[in-house]
């Protein structure tokens, strides 16, 4: 029965100056979503409100769950449209309407009329009041309750008349790109892919880079990854992903460092690599998937150490979160059952027994001197043979 | 070079198998249940799919029940004798390196009210007969023994088995999996007292997604799938033709030169093990000459963990599997070199290299050369 939704957002709408930006970004991200679904559909964007028009047959649950997907959205109604053919007329859809949508009919309710086209022969207050006796009458169980009602009927008088109550709460944050970009360090983990969909949620373009490290980790491994860039690209947009050849850099570290430092040299290097691309490809800061104290390589003590070589701002939205709160948010984004898929990461092959956990910056850099010899020349390598993966 | 040395997960196809399922699909697709033409041509494929295996196995072809593989056959075998004989009795046995088509499904059965007694095996693989005659019950309605372990290669006395429990309760079925046996060894159920037995196609060169049990016809069975009564409603669903057509094809070919194919794939296992042992700390599971497989050899390799090295091969064009193909989906030990006492350093250190009639000895030659030069390397960044 319904035929459109209404899209409703909350931050944007402060934006002052920039509003129509946003706007505009949301739209376009709102048809991309729409697109992937079954069905034509028209968006369009009047008076402060974005309406999706399903123009042909379509599937409502399909199309909601590929609404929820836009950042920017705070709530999606479902809308049903009637004609205006006089007030009898929509007192008898409107009746008709809250018997389908709410079949108990037991629910406390208000209506909330607003006239578009102020020609319309009643006044705001008159078709809430005349409407809500309508209701009444039809439905003895149901109870006006102006305050706090369980239902919000809203009525919206324009070239149609459009119906709604119900709303669909949306992921909120910003419309992509509306923010710049950010370089993900990817790993088959639980929390980057997390960590990306918090800082896209934000309104900011995603790439990405994945260490990888054959033959220790496998062709295995690194689709995993790419299946989690694309379950995080149904959020953010087509993520850009750097494969990078890690092993060579590895090994080098194993031979020449101390083993329980092994973890947090390599961590810089993979940091070194991933801001050089970053500032490449005009990404203005890092994402990492990382939480305070969650493994050695995660202390404050670690993570100053592996944030010095950085000059681009390193953004860890993970940073105070608990594993359980990070694994909700996984299952909610549903990156959380190919994340546990039992394929190594290059983090964890050399892993020594016990890693340090409170390592001292300058010894870290006394023993990183021990790679001079070769370790520009394996960068460089890495860098050049950069494997570029456009998931989306 | 790619070498594929993965035999025992899957096989190539023969090409003239693929050309004759090709066809079969695009000329031939008639359903055998229906009662024009079509129907009938595609008929004469299985029929004579049917009579190709029965010659094969020196059985009545009504014996031979298509299937969608190894995996069902086991299947039907042991939840559909259970089925079938649960009044003369609750107890099976089995042993304890199964594939785990049969493995799971005796734990199935075990939760199903069945008792099931897991025979060990000796360091080389084998059960012990002593341990059979020791089991066997009067309640025990079946025995189930793999004929060829897929991850070691070991070998089991299948015909002296097959005497041992007719002779103690001759009311007992014998089942044996021979999904890796068949295709290397001559297997004739009636002299070996085999009443059920199963093979898939696609580890003889042809198709996946086909296979078959046969069931001696004195066997009391209950069928597990049912619908439109095809295969003397054993086992509904429409058959598989191409399938089956291509199975058949398969094992004809196999069979054509087996004695000269087997010999030559003993000359090539013995090359490898004989090159490979020459590796420090490298050790092989299982016995290596005719008493086993003559296509597979599992090596254990100190120090170096089994996906690492599976990786590096994989770099030089060689594929190998980590312990058994099946089992590299979940990274648990395996359970057969487990129960051959596998020591627990090497558990996750063994790699299995499986040979077939395309093998040849530049391959393993080459092989080996790689091995030679990547298992010093790995070791120098071991773990610690």
């Amino acid at each position: 029965m319904f035929t459109a939704f209404l899209i409703k957002y909350a931050e944007i709408g402060v934006k002052g100056k920039n509003r129509y930006i946003f706007e505009e970004a949301l739209v376009q991200q709102i048809k991309y979503a729409v697109r992937r679904c079954e069905g034509e559909f028209k968006v369009t964007r009047t008076q402060g409100r974005i309406y999706v028009e399903a123009l042909t047959e379509f599937d409502f649950e399909e199309t909601v769950d590929n609404l929820k997907t836009v950042f920017g959205i705070s709530g999606i109604c479902p809308v049903v449209y009637v004609e205006d053919e006089g007030f009898e007329r929509l007192g008898g859809d409107i009746v008709k309407y809250v018997g389908e949508v709410y079949p108990d009919a037991d629910k406390t309710f208000k209506v909330n009329a607003r006239r578009a086209r102020k020609n319309y022969p009643l006044n705001s207050m008159e078709i809430n009041s005349r409407i809500g006796e309508v209701i009444l009458e039809a439905y003895p169980g149901m109870r006006v309750d102006v305050h706090s009602p369980d239902i919000m009927l809203n009525i919206e008088i324009r070239e149609k008349i459009y119906i709604y109550s119900e709303v669909i709460p949306g992921p909120g944050g910003m419309p992509a790109g509306t923010g710049g970009k950010a370089m993900l360090l990817l790993s088959g983990g639980i929390d980057s892919p997390v960590a990306g969909y918090m800082i896209a949620k934000r309104g900011v373009k995603i790439d990405a880079v994945y260490f990888h490290a054959p033959p220790y980790t496998s062709e295995r491994a690194k689709q995993k990854v790419v299946d989690l860039a694309r379950l995080v690209s149904r959020y953010t947009g087509p993520i850009y992903l750097h494969v990078i050849n890690f092993t060579d850099i590895q090994l080098y570290i194993y031979e020449k460092c101390p083993h329980d430092e092994l973890t947090i040299i390599m961590r810089r290097y993979m940091m070194r690599i991933a801001e050089h691309i970053a500032k490449e490809t005009e990404c203005l800061g890092l994402i990492t998937g990382e939480s305070i104290g969650q493994v050695a390589s995660q202390t404050m003590q670690s993570l100053a150490v592996t944030n010095e070589v950085c000059t681009l701002p390193v953004y860890r939205p993970l940073i105070g979160m608990d594993k359980l709160e990070i694994v909700d948010i996984a299952e909610k984004i549903n990156t959380y059952e190919t994340s546990i898929l039992p394929y190594e990461d290059c983090c964890t092959i050399f892993v020594a027994k016990h890693p340090v956990t409170k390592p001292n910056p300058g010894v870290i850099k006394r023993h990183e001197k021990n790679l001079e010899e070769k370790i520009e020349e394996l960068v460089e390598t890495a860098l050049e043979n950069d494997e570029l993966i456009v998931v989306r | 070079m790619e070498v594929y040395l993965d035999n025992s997960a899957t096989t190539r196809c023969f090409e003239d198998v693929a050309a004759l399922m090709t066809h079969i699909m695009c000329n031939d697709y008639g359903n055998p249940s229906s009662l024009h033409l079509k129907g009938v041509q595609a008929e004469n494929y299985t029929r004579y799919a049917k009579e190709t295996i029965a010659k094969l196995l020196k059985v009545n072809e009504k014996e031979i029940l298509f299937t969608s593989g190894g995996t069902e056959a086991d299947n039907i075998a042991l939840i559909g004798c259970a089925l079938a004989n649960h009044r003369a009795g609750r107890h099976l046995i089995t042993t304890a390196i199964e594939h785990p088509a049969v493995m799971q499904t005796m734990r199935y059965l075990e939760d199903q009210g069945f008792h099931v007694t897991y025979l060990p095996v000796d360091d080389k693989g084998r059960i012990r007969l002593e341990d059979l005659s020791r089991a066997m019950r009067g309640d025990t309605i079946l025995v189930s023994i793999m004929h060829t372990n897929n991850e070691i290669g070991s070998l089991q006395p299948v015909a002296e088995a097959g005497a041992l429990i007719k002779k103690m309760n001759s009311r007992t079925l014998f089942h044996v999996d021979a999904v890796q046996g068949f295709g290397k060894f001559r297997i004739y159920p009636k002299k070996m007292n085999i009443d059920l037995l199963s093979v898939s196609a696609h580890k003889i060169h042809g198709p996946k997604g086909a296979g078959f049990l046969y069931v001696n016809e004195k066997v009391k069975i209950k069928p597990i799938i049912y619908g439109g009564g095809q295969q003397n409603n054993l086992r509904s669903g429409t058959e598989n033709v191409p399938g089956i057509a291509g199975m058949a094809k398969a094992a004809e070919m196999v069979y054509a030169d087996l004695d000269l194919d087997v010999d030559r794939l003993y000359g090539l296992k013995q090359r490898f093990v004989d090159g490979v042992t020459k590796i420090d700390h490298v050790k092989i599971n299982g016995y290596t000459g005719r008493e086993s497989a003559p296509h597979v050899v599992s090596v254990s390799v100190r120090g170096i963990r089994s996906e690492v090295l599976l990786h590096a091969l994989e770099d030089r064009g060689i594929y190998v599997s980590a312990g058994s193909a099946c089992s590299a989906r979940k990274p648990q030990p395996s359970a057969t070199l487990k129960a051959i006492g596998v020591e627990k350093d090497l558990l996750e250190s063994t790699i299995r290299f499986s040979f077939s009639v395309f093998t040849t000895e530049e391959e393993i030659d080459y092989t080996l050369r790689a091995l030679y030069d990547i298992i010093p390397m790995l070791r120098k960044y071991a773990r610690h």
